[in-house]
C-alpha cells in the first residue's frame, strides 16, 4: 500500500486549503458587492463633471487652464498607477502592469522619460526600479479622497511647474464580474469630448474670477476621475480575487476527489492481499 | 405652462436631484444666484448654505456644502462636494460639528492646524443650522 497514512495527510492539508479559498470566495463576492454599490454612486458626479468640461473645451474662454493646454514638445510624461494591496487576484495587477510598461516603453523609445506614481503595495513593488516619484498604498476597501490628494498633488504640481508634459492614468475598467480590462487614459491636458460643434463664440459669466472658478473646477475633476478609477479598481481586485479563489476552491476539490480515488484503491489493494495472504496460509496448514 | 429647465445636482457619493424646475435658487460664492430658465452661461463656486429650486410641486431644498455650479441655457448642474437632503439634515450633529470646528480653532498649536479646512467645516455647520431655523419657521414650529 502506497503509503495510505501519507495520502490521508494530503487529502486533509488540501481540503483545508480548500475551506480558506471557499472563505476567501465568499469574503470577496460581499466586498464586490459593496465596492460595486460605491462605484455607480459615484458615477453620476464624474458623468456630469465630464460634461461640464465638454462645454468648458467647446466654448471661448477668456481664461485657459493649463490642463486644458496641449504642449508641443513631450519630454517627461507622468503615469499613475493604480493596483490593489494584496495579491490572491489573478492576472489582475500583471495583466495591468503589462499593460503600463508596453505604454512606457513607447514613450521611452521615443526618447521621452518617464516619472511614475503609484497606488497599492503591489505596483510600488513592481515599478520600485523604474522610478517611483509618490506613492500611497494601504487605503483600504473604501478608498477616500482626502487620503488620495497628497500624492496625486504631487503629479500635478510637475505638470504645472513643466517636469511633466502629459499624465496618464492606468487603472482597470470593471466591465464585469469576469471581466476586467486594463486601461491607459490620458489625464491631462484634458482630452476634451466636445459633443456639441461650435457654432458660435460663447463664454461664461464668473463668480468670483475665471481663474479662481476654473482652477476649482479642474481640481475637482482630476480628482473625480482618480477617485473613480480608485473605486473602480477596488471592484475590479474584489471580483477577479473571488473568480481566482472560486477556480483555486474548484481544483483543491478534483484533488481531493483524486487523492481519495487513490487511496481507496490502495486500500483495496491492502485488504485484497491480506485476505489473499490468510487463505494462503490457511491452505498451508 | 411655465418655462422649465433640467437641473441635476450630484454629489461625489449620489445624486440628489435630477429633474425638471422652474427656477433655482442656489448658494453662490458671491451672493444668492437666482436662476430662471435661459440664464446666459455662467459658471460659479458655491459656497455652503441652502439651494432651493421650484417644481411643480412647489419649493424644495437641499443643503450643499459647497462646490460648482455650471449654467446652460436649458441645463444647470450642481457639483457639490457634498450635499444633503433637507430632510436629513440633524441639528444636532450640526451642532457638534460645529463645537468640534470651534474646539480645533482654539485648542490646539497653531502650526499643525489646517484652518481652511476647519472654517470651511465650520461655515458648513453654520449654514446647516441657519438653513434648519429658516425651514422650522415656514413649517410653523
Amino acid at each position: 500500500m502506497a503509503g495510505g497514512k501519507e495520502i490521508l495527510s494530503q487529502i486533509k492539508s488540501i481540503s483545508n486549503t480548500k475551506k480558506i479559498t471557499k472563505a476567501m470566495e465568499m469574503v470577496a463576492a460581499s466586498k464586490m458587492r459593496r465596492a460595486q454599490d460605491r462605484m455607480k454612486a459615484s458615477r453620476p458626479y464624474a458623468d456630469k463633471m465630464r460634461q461640464v468640461i465638454g462645454h468648458l473645451a467647446a466654448g471661448h474662454l477668456e481664461y485657459n487652464h493649463p490642463y486644458t493646454q496641449e504642449r508641443e514638445t513631450v519630454k517627461r510624461v507622468g503615469y499613475i498607477i493604480m493596483s490593489s494591496d494584496r495579491g490572491l487576484c489573478g492576472g489582475l495587477n500583471v495583466n495591468l502592469f503589462k499593460q503600463a510598461l508596453r505604454s512606457i516603453a513607447d514613450w521611452k523609445k521615443e526618447g521621452v522619460e518617464v516619472d511614475i506614481c503609484v497606488f497599492g503595495a503591489k505596483a510600488a513593488a513592481a515599478f520600485r526600479r523604474y522610478g517611483i516619484v509618490a506613492q500611497k498604498t494601504h487605503m483600504g476597501d473604501a478608498p477616500k479622497v482626502a487620503d488620495m490628494i497628497g500624492t496625486i498633488k504631487v503629479m500635478l504640481d510637475a505638470y504645472e511647474e513643466g517636469r511633466i508634459d502629459r499624465l496618464f492614468l492606468v487603472e482597470n475598467e470593471f466591465v464585469n464580474s469576469m471581466t476586467q480590462k486594463p486601461q491607459v487614459t490620458q489625464l491631462i491636458p484634458v482630452v476634451a469630448s466636445s459633443v456639441d460643434s461650435i457654432k458660435h463664440h460663447w463664454d461664461y459669466l464668473y463668480e468670483p474670477e475665471s481663474k479662481e472658478v476654473i482652477d476649482a473646477l479642474m481640481q475637482r475633476y482630476i480628482e473625480s476621475l482618480i477617485y473613480q478609477g480608485a473605486v473602480e479598481n477596488v471592484a475590479c481586485e474584489m471580483a477577479a480575487r473571488m473568480v481566482a479563489m472560486k477556480s483555486a476552491s474548484d481544483n483543491a476539490g478534483t484533488m481531493i476527489d483524486d487523492l481519495k480515488l487513490i487511496y481507496n484503491k490502495a486500500r483495496q489493494a491492502a485488504i485484497t492481499q491480506e485476505i489473499s495472504e490468510i487463505v494462503a496460509g490457511a491452505s498451508a496448514v | 405652462m411655465a418655462m422649465t429647465f433640467h437641473l441635476d445636482v450630484v454629489t461625489a457619493e449620489q445624486s440628489l436631484f435630477s429633474g425638471t424646475v422652474e427656477e433655482v435658487i442656489a448658494p453662490g460664492a458671491m451672493g444668492d444666484l437666482g436662476i430662471m430658465p435661459r440664464h446666459s452661461q455662467l459658471i460659479s463656486k458655491l459656497r455652503a448654505g441652502e439651494l432651493q429650486y421650484k417644481t411643480e410641486d412647489g419649493m424644495a431644498s437641499l443643503f450643499v456644502s459647497g462646490g460648482v455650479l455650471e449654467v446652460q441655457p436649458h441645463v444647470v448642474t450642481v457639483l457639490a462636494d457634498t450635499g444633503m437632503r433637507a430632510e436629513d439634515l440633524d441639528e444636532a450633529a450640526a451642532r457638534e460639528a460645529m463645537k468640534q470646528a470651534q474646539d480645533a480653532l482654539q485648542g490646539k498649536d497653531p502650526e499643525d492646524l489646517d484652518y481652511e479646512a476647519i472654517q470651511s467645516e465650520l461655515e458648513a455647520a453654520k449654514a446647516q443650522i441657519e438653513m434648519l431655523h429658516r425651514i422650522g419657521k415656514a413649517r410653523g414650529h
